[in-house]
């Protein structure tokens, strides 16, 4: 069971939370130019690596708010957990 | 090669087993290769087959980090199945369907072959509709698909909970006979044997540290073994596809995943099918040693652990007590996990790649077994011809910036709960 500090309600349980993917990814700007390219590269493509990974959790049993969480993906160790608009 | 049957068990029996060959040598790399496949689990070891059976390509080495087999060809339920909606995904496993039903004879390896039929629940007329769509695209196709009622699946599967005031009763279930199951170290060792026979190289304890490239051209590996040459190389590493990607500066539409399953203490024969849960995800059969194998969700967040999470698998197998409640009186006897390269529309990617002679092999999500003989099949044929053959044509790595999506399940991008 991952513990996860959220940084509005402090340390709760893996089963209060809904995963969101890379918190890495970054949307193209609205009314701008935008190549296929880059729509390509936020939609579909990822890093997905062993060791450090920023990632999107919602706190959906609890505040309702998104977060961010920064996890080893090999020993799932939590080093930090940030609201969702901090950056690391 | 020395060949299996009942004569030479009983030649080696009066020897007291003791002179039967080695099923594959255990050679020290040299420093060419016509063609290097990265990756020693069934997806690997049936491509080198292929190459060397179907198109006369045995200069051919196959490098494995672990051990052969040792990762999700050894982790997996078993299931062998074609019962997909989609063309591109109905044809293909059904070209394999095929080979899985000759594989025992063609690789003298008894993989234990079993078409027990699998069957997928319905759990409201909703439901019973999208089988039946299903069904008739597979017949399409040319796969076998019955549609069963409630009292039909009830014949079947007594043991299923058919009491009336249950969450999601069931409505019936669309099933395909000829589906079943396989022993999967079988699959791997068989061929490993029979690509060893024929002058493959298997490889094993080294590991791929990088890529040498040059002009756009891949030329060959730097391994723990030393350097090796190559003009062609398939990358053939499902979970660890990421990790290798990275080194040749690529960024791929696939996320790595932890999937779990699990088998109980054995029991007497009661199930005689694979059958799935309609209303979540848990998919279930008998092994021959009378264990219930188990599966269902991944643990829904990137990883490489190899090794479970518990509340996936509370989650889980409550979803099996939903459906056979005689499951709730089993010990479990075992748990594992693999780790799953998991695409973001569900399908495979068989296809060359940017690299002149780098050709890939992953995204298999959970269905990466039962398609161990189609895969090896259609990238030996992608690598030795340098073009996808018709049956894997639709599995390009262009097809996520084309729009070309096979979104068999409808579920978009988000991998850690398809």
């Amino acid at each position: 069971m991952l513990h996860i500090k959220c940084p509005h309600c402090g340390l709760r349980s893996q089963n209060e939370f809904s995963y969101g993917g890379d918190a890495t990814v970054k949307r193209p700007e609205l009314n701008k130019e935008v190549s296929d390219k880059d729509w390509d590269n936020f939609v579909y493509l990822r890093k997905s690596l062993i060791g450090k990974h920023l990632e999107l959790w919602q706190h959906i049993s609890g505040c309702r708010q998104w977060i961010k969480v920064e996890r080893d993906t090999l020993t799932h160790e939590i080093f930090k957990t940030l609201k969702a608009n901090e950056e690391v | 090669m020395q060949k299996y049957s009942v004569f030479s068990l009983i030649k080696n029996a009066f020897k007291g087993h003791k002179e039967w060959e080695v099923a594959w040598k255990d050679p020290t790399p040299k420093s060419e290769y016509d063609v290097i496949i990265i990756g020693g689990g069934g997806h690997g070891l049936a491509t080198a087959y292929y190459l060397a059976k179907e198109h006369n390509i045995t200069k051919v080495a196959i490098i494995e980090k672990g051990w052969i087999g040792g990762g999700n060809v050894g982790r997996n339920t078993t299931i062998i199945r074609s019962n997909y909606m989609h063309d591109e995904n109905g044809l293909f496993s059904e070209f394999g369907m095929d080979l899985w039903r000759n594989m025992s004879q063609d690789l003298n390896f008894n993989v234990m072959f079993s078409p027990r039929g699998i069957i997928n629940l319905a759990h409201s007329d909703a439901q019973m509709n999208v089988y039946s769509r299903r069904g008739n695209s597979m017949r399409l196709n040319g796969i076998d698909a019955v549609l069963l009622n409630r009292e039909e699946v009830r014949k079947i599967i007594p043991m299923a909970d058919f009491s009336e005031n249950v969450r999601f009763p069931i409505f019936g279930g669309l099933m395909q006979p000829s589906a079943g199951t396989a022993r999967h170290d079988a699959v791997a060792w068989g061929y490993a044997r029979q690509a060893d026979s024929m002058g493959v190289d298997i490889i094993q304890n080294c590991e791929v540290t990088g890529f040498d490239v040059y002009n756009g051209k891949i030329l060959g590996i730097r391994t723990s073994k030393g350097d090796i040459k190559a003009k062609k190389i398939g990358l053939c590493v499902a979970g660890s596809t990421n990790i290798l990607a990275e080194k040749l500066n690529m960024t791929l539409p696939i996320e790595t995943h932890l999937l779990q399953a699990c088998v109980s203490e054995p029991i007497k024969p009661i199930l005689d099918n694979v059958v799935t849960f309609g209303a979540g995800h848990f998919y279930c059969s008998q092994s021959d040693k009378g264990e219930m194998v188990m599966g269902g969700d991944l643990d829904g967040y990137n990883s490489y652990a190899q090794r479970g999470n518990l509340p996936t698998l509370q989650h889980v197998l409550t979803e099996g007590i939903a459906m056979f409640p005689f499951l709730s009186k089993l010990k479990m006897l075992r748990t594992w996990g693999g780790i799953m390269d998991m695409s973001m529309d569900g399908s495979p990617i068989i296809d060359k790649t940017h690299i002149e002679g780098l050709y890939l092999n992953c995204g298999w999500c959970y269905g990466g077994f039962k398609a161990t003989p189609a895969s090896g099949w259609t990238f030996a044929h992608t690598i030795a011809q340098d073009r996808p053959h018709k049956l894997n044509a639709g599995y390009s790595l262009n097809r996520f910036s084309t729009g070309h999506l096979i979104d068999e399940k409808g579920l978009g991008t988000k991998t850690w709960i398809s």
